[in-house]
Order: structure tokens, then C-alpha cells, then sequence
């Protein structure tokens, strides 16, 4: 060899540094955007301002701040949902279909009215909804739990096509049974369905005033503590992590895992759910298309890029966030899935840094010869 | 609603399947799974739509739909194969990039007309009574492409050595490669072929079979169903053809449900209340997780599964 320098890559055997992951993922979306900037270069556009407007348009005032968090809160249940399944090596890719039927269960409460809008306290109600949220999200991960579980049928397509199904159904009452007076909407819900919300508060603290902020945020929040609980510190936790590293081994030990794939999905699924009912409960306050901006797909990406972590979930779910927020605003409309998948297929390319070690070594004189 | 309209138009759309499921099926035959095929199927058609509108030359868009696809199949190669990441994932972020990168680069073009593949018709077959008129008379010309690709990708499969080498790596990796198979390389050529093969699905979507450029709506899940179609296949290219035209059929059928007011003597309901057909554009969905049911139960009992090591990375002289 002649070369004065040549690298070396060998296996991993000692522990991964603590930072080296955290690293990564930075790198990864750093280099993410500078593609993307190259794209947008390439493509006639001007990065530096596009990227500027971006940066504005989600951190620019409290109030787009607020509408940051407000996008990142499905993303986070959602991310923590995958997150869950994903440790069991189960892919959960419908939580887009999920959201929409928890969505969907959960309006029936104000829609049909399930209880008496007017006289039953909001407190009620507001559980009502959260949990017929959860449990239409709940069952509609069971259906590909199941079908895992029993018939082996892949969880990736079966769940892909149950998104499909979703929307469609969705659809279906928005434009018949619930229809507001033939548009393609359910009429607005009844102040008592909503979700409090800063701006509801304006009076009594004027900075309150336009502040999209609702308490869904906080759901989200709780759920990443009881998700952290469960893995770290219960034997449930330890069942499905065991099941992700080595089912063989899982199964020698007695552990039921029928039961724990469509638990799991259920879990992920009823996650999934409770996004739906805090977005329309907090958000729209209606039913209607498109109640979500692709966040079941956003939640796989921002539950790997969190390393299945609860916790960095919600980082990476304001992150997530802060591009949908400034997604919007800028053309083209596409640049936001491109930032996306390219993040995701660096963070990804860059586990091979975890896994292996690469040293540059002079060449000894010697061999230099 | 005729029963030649809607196996003509089957033979049309089942195409598009055809196309992208035999090329997933050659990918995961040498043990990669790329779950990126619809985002491969709209970066072809995109760029196969734009080509041809650029040059005037379809058969010019046809080439960039095919080379798109596989060049983006190239980076779920580079990682799946050197970086050994998680296929899944990277299926799905490829999926994400090709949309993302579709979108960007497809800005503009809806609503345009660019020059398509034109339909023709097979001389000499073409006068065989009723077959003839259904399968060989003024169909696409890519139709007949495929009609050509599921015996030779079949026997290319099963009957050639290089296509028993691609079966050998799929299966027993070190085995293979202890026979002086270059495992990387054919897990490479087949993950790009059947990128190939997916952008020329994208491609004979917006520039043949139903041309334009409608951003995402272009594809509509259509990639999602081929991968769907390899499982329900068992990996068999005559067995996913079946499966492409059947479903194309399907989905004529369900199309034209909707016309009738009567149906088979009775009142049609999706002509009375339009809203009920979101039932119906379930059915294409609601069908395939029903045939992937039934297709893993039968493999199962036929002891058909997936290449045995599909999925797994393979690193030189790692049990395995």
C-alpha cells in the first residue's frame, strides 16, 4: 500500500461511547439540510432564504412557536406509539389510520351526542372523548395484532393498507351522516368538546391572547413518562424488550407472544387514537379530510430518529414539529417529505457508526514501500 | 358494465402491478426487501412524465422512468448492503425521499400533456375470435411487454444459472458466497433491477396506461399494493401476474358498480347514495390484506416462505 494514511474498519466490541449516538442523529439532520439546500440550489431556488424564512416561520414569535408544539404533539404520541411497537420489532406503519378512527371515535361523543352537550361538566366529556379515542385507535390496532399474531400476516402491509381504510371510512361520515349541511365537514363541536387552550385564557393573562397552545401537549407529555415507566421498570417492559432482542429466547422463558404482539399493537394503536381526539378535540374541533398532515408517517421517522427513546421522542417530535410548521410555508410543497426521508436515511447510515469503529492509521514506513 | 371492458382494462392497470411486483420479487429473491417501491414508482413516473414532455420522445421518458427508479434503489442498496441499516426503515425513508424528490422536482407539470405510448395492435394474434380481440387488439404496447416479461423473468428465475445464483444468495448467503457467488454484487444488480422495474411501473402509469402527472395521487398506493402482491405470489412471477390483472379487474369492477341504477335486478345503492362507494374504494385495500391472509396460510401449508434470508444483512464470515 502507498498510500500515507489507510483506514481501518473493524466491529465494535467495547461499548458505544454515550455521545456517539447523539452525535449522529445531530450530524444526520444537519447534512439532511445541507442536501436539501444543495436540491433547492439545483433546482433554482435560494436555500439561504428559504432556509431563513424556516427558521422564522417556526421560531419566529410566541405565537408560531405555540403552533410548533401544537404540531408536535400528535407526533410525539404517534412517535411514542411506534416507538413501543418498534422495540417489539413489530412495524407499526398505521398510525395514520389509527388516528383517524381514534379521531373518529372520539367525535362521536359531541357528534351524535353520546351525553348531553350542554349540562354534562367538561371534564366529562373530555374523558369521554380521550378514551373512546384511545380505544378506537386500540381496535383498529388490533386488526393487524391479530393477523400477525394468528395468520402471520405482515404487520407492514396489513397495517399500509388499513391507513386506506381509514381515510376512506372517515370520509364516508363526513360526507353523509355528519356531514355540515352538505360540506365535506362535521358542523363545529361544542365549546364543551374543546380542549383548553392558552388562548381561552387571554383575559386573565394577556400574552395568552392568539396562543394556539392546548392541552393535548400535556397527554403527550404523561404518555412519555408512563411509556418510559413501563419499559424501564416493569416486567412488561422487560418481556417486550426481551422479545425484540431474541423472541427464541423469549419463548424458552414462557412468555406469551401472541398476546404481547396484539397487546402492543393496541397500546400503539390506542397512542395513535388519543392523537386523533387531542387533534380534533384541541385543534380543528370538527371532523373533517385531511386531519392529518401525514402524522402517522412522520411518527415512524420521529420514533427512529429518537432511538426509540420516550424521551428523546419529544425532542425530536418538536423538531418534527417545527418542520411541518415551516413545511407549510415554503415551495416546493415536496421539500418537507425530501427533508424528511433524507434525515431518516442518514440517521440510519449512520448506526454503522455505532457498530463499527473507523480509524485512520498512518501507514508504517515500511509498508509504505 | 361488460365483461370485456373490464378484463381489457384489468390486462391495463394489472400491468403497472405486474411490472412493479416482478421487480420486488427479483430484489427480494437475492434477500433484500425494499418496501421503497412506491416512492421508486413516482420518482419513475415523474420523471417519465417530464422527460417526455422535455424531448417529445415517450420511449425517451420511458428510459428516465426506468433509470430513476433504479437509481434510487441504489441508495437501499448502499445501506442495506454496506451499512447493513434495517430494510424497513430504509425502505420506508426511500419511499419518503422518492415522494419528497418527486414532488420537488415534478413542480408544475399537472396539467400538462406530454407525448404517451400509444396502443397497438398485434397483427397475425389479434384475429384469434374473442381472445384476440380481448387480449392482442389495441391494448398498450406496454401490456404486451408484459405479457412477455412473466415467461422470461419465470424462467430466467427458475431455469437459468445466473437466476440460480440470485436464489442461492437469497437463501444461504455464505453458502453462496463460498462458491465464488459475489454475494454484494448480485444483491446490488437485483435491488437496482428491481428499482428498474418499479420506475418503468411509475412510468407506464403517467406516460401509457392512465397518463398525466397528478403529484402523489399519481401512484395512490399502488406500490404498496405490489409489495402486498409478492407475499400473496410467493414469490412467483406467473402467480403475481395473476394477481396484478385479477386485481386490476377487480378494480374496474368496482368502478362500474357505480354506474347502473340496477343491480342484478336490484336497486343499486351506490347509485342512490354516491357516499356508500367510499365502501367500494375500500375494496382494493380491505381484498389485499384478505389475499395476504390466505397467502400466508397457504404458504404455510405448502411450506412456501420467504427467501430464507431475506432481510438479514450479510457480513462475510458472521454465523449465518
Amino acid at each position: 500500500m502507498s498510500l500515507p494514511y489507510h483506514l481501518r474498519i473493524q466491529k465494535r466490541t467495547e461499548e458505544v461511547p454515550r455521545w456517539l449516538p447523539l452525535a449522529t442523529s445531530v450530524g444526520a439532520i444537519v447534512l439532511a439540510f445541507l442536501i436539501s439546500a444543495l436540491i433547492l440550489q439545483l433546482i433554482g431556488g435560494n436555500p439561504i432564504k428559504t432556509f431563513g424564512y424556516f427558521f422564522n416561520a417556526a421560531f419566529g414569535s410566541w405565537g408560531a412557536l405555540s403552533d410548533v408544539v401544537v404540531k408536535a404533539t400528535p407526533l410525539l404520541l404517534i412517535g411514542l406509539g411506534c416507538g413501543l411497537a418498534f422495540r417489539m420489532r413489530l412495524w407499526n406503519i398505521g398510525a395514520e389510520g389509527q388516528f383517524y378512527i381514534g379521531a373518529f371515535f372520539a367525535s362521536l361523543v359531541p357528534l351524535v351526542p353520546l351525553v348531553d352537550m350542554e349540562t354534562t361538566p367538561k371534564f366529562v366529556i373530555l374523558l369521554m372523548m380521550a378514551l373512546l379515542g384511545m380505544l378506537g385507535g386500540g381496535l383498529y390496532g388490533f386488526i393487524p395484532g391479530w393477523l400477525k399474531a394468528k395468520f402471520n400476516v405482515s404487520e407492514i402491509i396489513s397495517t399500509l393498507m388499513l391507513n386506506y381504510v381509514a381515510v376512506f371510512f372517515n370520509n364516508y361520515w363526513i360526507y353523509s351522516e355528519f356531514s355540515d349541511a352538505g360540506f365535506q365537514m362535521t358542523p363545529v363541536f361544542a365549546k364543551s368538546a374543546w380542549l383548553p387552550r392558552l388562548a381561552d385564557y387571554a383575559r386573565e393573562v394577556k400574552a395568552f391572547s392568539g396562543i394556539t397552545l392546548h392541552l393535548g401537549v400535556v397527554f403527550g407529555l404523561i404518555a412519555a413518562f408512563i411509556i418510559w415507566i413501563i419499559m424501564t421498570r416493569s416486567r412488561w417492559g422487560y418481556e417486550i424488550n426481551l422479545i425484540g432482542d431474541n423472541p427464541q429466547a423469549a419463548r424458552y422463558a414462557g412468555i406469551n407472544i401472541t398476546r404481547n404482539v396484539i397487546l402492543v399493537f393496541m397500546l400503539s394503536g390506542a397512542l395513535a387514537g388519543l392523537a386523533g381526539m387531542s387533534e380534533v378535540s384541541g385543534v380543528v374541533h370538527r371532523l373533517q379530510e385531511r386531519i392529518s398532515t401525514n402524522y402517522g408517517f412522520s411518527g415512524v421517522i420521529v420514533a427512529w430518529l429518537a432511538k426509540l427513546n420516550p424521551f428523546a421522542t419529544i425532542l425530536v417530535s418538536f423538531l418534527f414539529g417545527a418542520l411541518i410548521v415551516a413545511g407549510r410555508e415554503i415551495q416546493p410543497s415536496g421539500l418537507y417529505f425530501f427533508i424528511q426521508g433524507t434525515i431518516l436515511f442518514l440517521v440510519i447510515s449512520s448506526d454503522v457508526l455505532l457498530r463499527y469503529k473507523f480509524e485512520l492509521f498512518r501507514t508504517a514506513p515500511e509498508a509504505a514501500k | 358494465m361488460s365483461l370485456e371492458i373490464i378484463l381489457r382494462s384489468g390486462l391495463s392497470t394489472g400491468t403497472i402491478l405486474l411490472f412493479a411486483a416482478i421487480g420486488e420479487i427479483l430484489t427480494e429473491l437475492a434477500g433484500i426487501q425494499n418496501l421503497g417501491v412506491e416512492g421508486m414508482m413516482l420518482l419513475g413516473a415523474m420523471a417519465a412524465f417530464k422527460t417526455a414532455l422535455a424531448t417529445g420522445s415517450p420511449w425517451l421518458g420511458l428510459l428516465a422512468g426506468i433509470a430513476a427508479g433504479g437509481l434510487l434503489s441504489l441508495a437501499h442498496a448502499l445501506v442495506t448492503i454496506h451499512f447493513q441499516a434495517d430494510q424497513v426503515v430504509s425502505g420506508l425513508s426511500l419511499t419518503f425521499l422518492g415522494t419528497g424528490l418527486a414532488l420537488v422536482l415534478g413542480e408544475g407539470l399537472t396539467g400538462q400533456n406530454a407525448p404517451l405510448i400509444t396502443n397497438a395492435t398485434i397483427p397475425l394474434l389479434s384475429k384469434i375470435p374473442w381472445l384476440g380481440r380481448i387480449f392482442f387488439a389495441d391494448l398498450n404496447i406496454l401490456v404486451y411487454i408484459g405479457y412477455l416479461l412473466i415467461p422470461i423473468s419465470w424462467w430466467y428465475i427458475n431455469k437459468t444459472r445466473p437466476g440460480m445464483h440470485l436464489r442461492a444468495v437469497g437463501e444461504k448467503p455464505a453458502a453462496a458466497d463460498s462458491l465464488g457467488i459475489n454475494v454484494y454484487g448480485v444483491r446490488y444488480l437485483y435491488t437496482f433491477v428491481g428499482g428498474c422495474l418499479a420506475g418503468l411501473a411509475g412510468a407506464a402509469i403517467s406516460i401509457a396506461i392512465s397518463p398525466g402527472w397528478y403529484s402523489n395521487l399519481t401512484t395512490s398506493g399502488q406500490g404498496w399494493i405490489a409489495v402486498a402482491l409478492v407475499i400473496f405470489a410467493q414469490w412467483n412471477p406467473l402467480r403475481a401476474a395473476l394477481g396484478g390483472y385479477l386485481f386490476g379487474m377487480l378494480r374496474r369492477f368496482m368502478l362500474d358498480l357505480q354506474g347502473p341504477m340496477l343491480l342484478f335486478g336490484l336497486r343499486n345503492p351506490f347509485f342512490y347514495n354516491h357516499n356508500l362507494v367510499f365502501f367500494l374504494q375500500m375494496m382494493p385495500f380491505v381484498l389485499t390484506i384478505i389475499a395476504l391472509v390466505w397467502g400466508s396460510a397457504s404458504a404455510r401449508r405448502l411450506r412456501i416462505g420467504a427467501p430464507a434470508a431475506l432481510g438479514i444483512p450479510y457480513v462475510r464470515g458472521e454465523r449465518g
